[in-house]
C-alpha cells in the first residue's frame, strides 16, 4: 500500500533512491544535501533499504565509486550540492562518456566565495554540458518521482546516460510537504532491475574506457549526442507511463500553466514556479493574457517543444536564478538560441534570487507587469538584475 | 614552559557553540604565532566561527578556500609572498578540521608536505564533520556514533579505526610534527612556537572536543582533554626529524572507560567493545613508547 508522509525534499530524494532500489549509494555530506546522506545511512542501518553505502572521502570519490559500481552492474545513486557537485565535474563527464545511468540528486546551492548555502542554480547549470540529463523540480513529490523516472529514462538501452535531479536548497530540501511513497511492488513493475548489456564480468571480459584515437573518438561523442536527442522523446514517454501507473504528471519536458492562447509567456525553473503560478492567477484575474512555462527538463533541452509553445506568443519574460558571467542568464540564452530563425519575439531576461535572495509574490508580480508592458513599448534592457540593493525600491513597491 | 601570552587576536562574537574546543584551538594558536600570520581556512566550522561578512573576529588576514584545497592554498600563499619579498617573518598557516585534513584534503596536504612548503598545517580534530552536522570522518574513532554511522537496529556505529595522521605526515619526512591539546595550553603554545621557528613543512594535530557532536557537557571540554591524555587515547608527543618525544606521560594511566562514559557518542557500546578499545589504546601507547626509545637511541 502506498502511504503519504510529510517529508522534506531531502527525505523525498532518499525515498526515491530506496523505491528505485538503488543498490550502491556513495555520497559525501554537504549542506543542504546532508540529510539525504544521513537518511540513507539510517535506512540502511535499520535494514529498511538493501544497499551498500560507501562512505567516501570526497564527492569526486562519490561519483567515481558510483561509476565503478554501475560498471559492475549495480544501480548507483548519489547526491550532492554546489561545491561538492562542482568537485565532481570530471566524473560527471566521465559517467556520460562511460554511458552509465547513474542518477544523482543535486540540491542546488550558490557557489562561493562568498560562502553561501542558499538556493541558486549556478552549480547545476555549470554542469549542463557534461552529458547529464537534468530535471529541475518544483515540489518534493516531484523529486521522488523524478528519481524513479530518471532511472527509467536513463537505463533505456538506446539512452544509457546519467541524470541529475535538481531541487532548490532549503525551499525544497528542508521544507516538509506531503509526499506519497508508492507501493514498492508498483515501482518494481515500473522500473525493472538494472541489467546492463555490458558490465565487468570475468566470463566476458571487456576493457571499459580505454584510449580512443581521433579516428574513433568523435564517433563515440556523436553516439552520446544521438542518445541525448532520443532522450527528448523518452522523457515524454516515461512521463506518460508514470502518469498511467502513479497518476501524476509533472510536465515531462516543459510544464505548462495556463498557456493556451496567451500573448505573454513567463519562463521559470524550480521552486519559484509555484509562487509565480499564484501571481499568474492574480494577473489573469486582472485581465492580463499571460501564462507560465516551467522548464523542467534542461538537458536534453526541449527546443522543439519550446517553439510550439511560443508560436503565438509576442513577449517572453525569462527568470533565471543564476547568471552566466559575460553573457546572460543561462535559460534565457538557451531559449533565445532555440527560437532563433523560428520565431521573432521580444525576450527579456530577469536575474533573480541569487544566493537565496527571497522572491516575494510582490517582486514576481512587478517582474511580470514589466514583461507585460513590453507589449506596447521598446525593450529597455535585455537583461535586468532584480531586487538588488540599488534597485530594491522599484521591485518591492 | 611559556605562560599564556596576553596578546588577543581573537575577539568576542564568535558563532561557535558553548564549550567549543575548536574555538580555543584558534585562540591559543594565534597567541602562539602572533599577528604576522596569514591563515587559510577551508570549509569547516571555522569557516563560520569568524562571523559573517562584513564582521570578522580574527585580527589577522584570512583566506577562505575550497574544502579540499588547504595544502595547495598554503603553497600558493607562500609562493605569492615570496615573490613579493615577504619571507619567514610571516607565517603561513593552514587551519583545517579533521575532514578537511584527513579525508578530502589529504591529497593537497600530502603535496604541500612533499614539496617542502614553509608552512604550518594544522588539523583541529573534533573527530567528525561537525559543520555539516556530525558525519563520520576518517578521524572518527572506532566505536563512535555519528549520523552516518548510526546505531540503529544493525548497530552500524563506526567500525573502522581512526586514521593516524601523525604517522601519515611523518612518512613524508617532514622536519616537525606534534600533537597538542587545548587542555594543555602552555605546551600547545610551546610546540606551535617551535614549529614556527623551523623552516619547511610542519604539522600540528590539535585535539579539540566538540560538545555538540560528542554529546558531552559543554562545561567539561577541558576535562575531556585531560582525560584523553591521561588515558593515552590522545598522547601528547612530537616528532622532530624522525625522533619521537612523548612530552606528557600520565603519572597514572586511567581506563578509557572513564574518558568514554562522559560522551553520548559512545553510549551504545557494549562492555566488550570498550575492553577492545582499551586493548588497542594500550597497544598504541606501548608502540609509541617503543618508537620514542628506538628513535632516541638512534640519535645518540
Ligand atoms: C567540496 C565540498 N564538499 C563538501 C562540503 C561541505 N562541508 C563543509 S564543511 C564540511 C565538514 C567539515 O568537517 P571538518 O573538516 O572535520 O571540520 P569541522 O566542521 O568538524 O570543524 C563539509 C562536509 C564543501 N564545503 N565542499
Ligand atoms: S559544532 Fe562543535 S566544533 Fe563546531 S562550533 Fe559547535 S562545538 Fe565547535
Amino acid at each position: 500500500m502506498s502511504k503519504t508522509v510529510i517529508v522534506s525534499g531531502n527525505f523525498a530524494a532518499a525515498y526515491g533512491a530506496k523505491l528505485s532500489r538503488a543498490a550502491v549509494v556513495a555520497a559525501y555530506p554537504i549542506t543542504p544535501q546532508t540529510e539525504v546522506v544521513e537518511k540513507i545511512a539510517s535506512l540502511v542501518a535499520d535494514g529498511e533499504m538493501d544497499a551498500q553505502f560507501v562512505k567516501v572521502e570526497s564527492e569526486h570519490s562519490a561519483m567515481a565509486a558510483c561509476i565503478a559500481a554501475s560498471n559492475a552492474g549495480a544501480r548507483a545513486f548519489t547526491a550532492s550540492s554546489a561545491h561538492g557537485l562542482t568537485l565532481m565535474h570530471e566524473l560527471l563527464i566521465w559517467a556520460a562518456g562511460a554511458r552509465l545511468p547513474v542518477v544523482m540528486v543535486n540540491i542546488n546551492r550558490a557557489m562561493g566565495p562568498p560562502w553561501s548555502v542558499w538556493a541558486d542554480h549556478h552549480d547545476a547549470l555549470a554542469q549542463k554540458g557534461t552529458g547529464q540529463l537534468q530535471f529541475f523540480c518544483e515540489s518534493n513529490q516531484e523529486v521522488l518521482d523524478s528519481v524513479i523516472m530518471a532511472y527509467k529514462i536513463c537505463e533505456g538501452s538506446d539512452i544509457m546516460m546519467p541524470a541529475m535531479v535538481v531541487e532548490d536548497a532549503f525551499i525544497l530540501s528542508h521544507t516538509k510537504e506531503p509526499v506519497e511513497i508508492y507501493d514498492q511492488e508498483l515501482v518494481d513493475e515500473f522500473l525493472p532491475p538494472y541489467n546492463p548489456e555490458y558490465k565487468l564480468d570475468v566470463n566476458r571480459p571487456f576493457g571499459f574506457g580505454s584510449l580512443g584515437m581521433p579516428d574513433w573518438y568523435m564517433d563515440f561523442r556523436y553516439k552520446m549526442a544521438e542518445a541525448m536527442d532520443k532522450a527528448v522523446d523518452r522523457v515524454e514517454e516515461v512521463n506518460k507511463k508514470f502518469k498511467e501507473v502513479f497518476g501524476r504528471d509533472h510536465g515531462g519536458l516543459i510544464e505548462e500553466y495556463k498557456t493556451d492562447g496567451v500573448d505573454v509567456l513567463i519562463f521559470t525553473m524550480g521552486s519559484i514556479s509555484s509562487t509565480s503560478k499564484d501571481v499568474i492567477d492574480e494577473l489573469r484575474a486582472e485581465g492580463h493574457n499571460i501564462g507560465l512555462a516551467r522548464l523542467r527538463t534542461y538537458r536534453p533541452f526541449p527546443a522543439e517543444k519550446l517553439r510550439e509553445l511560443t508560436r503565438n506568443v509576442n513577449v517572453v519574460g525569462v527568470l533565471d536564478r543564476s547568471y552566466t558571467f559575460g553573457h546572460m542568464g543561462d535559460s534565457a540564452g538557451e531559449i533565445k538560441a532555440a527560437l532563433y530563425g523560428h520565431k521573432d519575439l521580444i525576450l527579456k531576461n530577469y536575474i533573480v534570487g541569487l544566493g537565496g535572495r527571497d522572491l516575494t509574490p510582490k517582486i514576481l508580480k512587478n517582474i511580470m507587469l514589466d514583461t507585460l508592458s513590453l507589449q506596447d513599448k521598446e525593450l529597455d534592457e535585455e537583461v535586468e538584475w532584480v531586487d538588488l540593493r540599488i534597485n530594491q525600491e522599484r521591485w518591492r513597491r | 614552559m611559556a605562560k599564556l601570552p596576553d596578546e588577543e587576536l581573537m575577539f568576542q562574537g564568535t558563532t561557535a557553540c558553548p564549550g567549543c574546543g575548536a574555538a580555543h584551538a584558534m585562540r591559543y594558536t594565534l597567541k602562539a604565532l602572533g599577528k604576522d600570520t596569514i591563515m587559510n581556512l577551508p570549509a569547516c566550522c571555522w569557516a563560520v566561527i569568524p562571523g559573517v561578512w562584513p564582521s570578522r573576529n580574527l585580527d589577522i588576514p584570512l583566506l577562505y578556500n575550497a574544502f579540499e584545497a588547504t595544502g595547495a592554498a598554503s603553497s600558493g600563499v607562500r609562493a605569492g609572498l615570496d615573490v613579493n619579498g615577504i619571507g619567514r617573518e610571516v607565517t603561513v598557516v593552514g587551519f583545517a578540521g579533521d575532514g578537511g585534513t584527513a579525508d578530502i584534503g589529504i591529497q593537497a596536504l600530502s603535496g604541500c608536505l612533499e614539496r617542502g612548503t614553509d608552512t604550518i598545517q594544522i588539523m583541529y580534530d573534533n573527530e567528525a564533520y561537525m559543520n555539516t552536522g556530525i558525519q563520520r570522518s576518517g578521524a572518527t574513532p572506532y566505536g563512535a556514533w555519528t549520523t552516518t554511522t548510526p546505531v540503529g537496529s544493525r548497530q552500524a556505529w563506526k567500525k573502522n579505526p581512526k586514521k593516524n595522521m601523525m604517522e601519515i605526515v611523518n612518512a613524508h619526512g617532514i622536519p616537525y610534527a606534534a600533537t597538542v591539546s587545548i587542555g594543555h595550553p602552555e605546551s600547545m603554545i610551546d610546540k606551535l612556537r617551535k614549529a614556527k621557528e623551523i623552516p619547511g613543512p610542519k604539522f600540528i594535530h590539535i585535539y579539540a572536543p566538540c560538545p555538540t557532536g560528542w554529546r558531552s557537557d559543554p562545561s567539561i571540554t577541558v576535562e575531556l582533554c585531560r582525560l584523553a591524555v591521561d588515558s593515552c587515547v590522545f598522547p601528547l608527543y612530537e616528532i622532530e626529524n624522525g625522533v619521537y618525544n612523548v612530552y606528557k606521560k600520565p603519572k597514572k594511566k586511567i581506563p578509557v572507560r572513564e574518558y568514554m562514559k562522559l560522551q553520548g557518542r559512545f553510549r551504545h557500546l557494549p562492555e566488550n567493545e570498550v575492553d577492545r578499545i582499551q586493548v588497542n589504546v594500550d597497544r598504541e601507547w606501548e608502540l609509541l613508547l617503543k618508537k620514542e626509545a628506538f628513535t632516541k637511541e638512534q640519535v645518540v
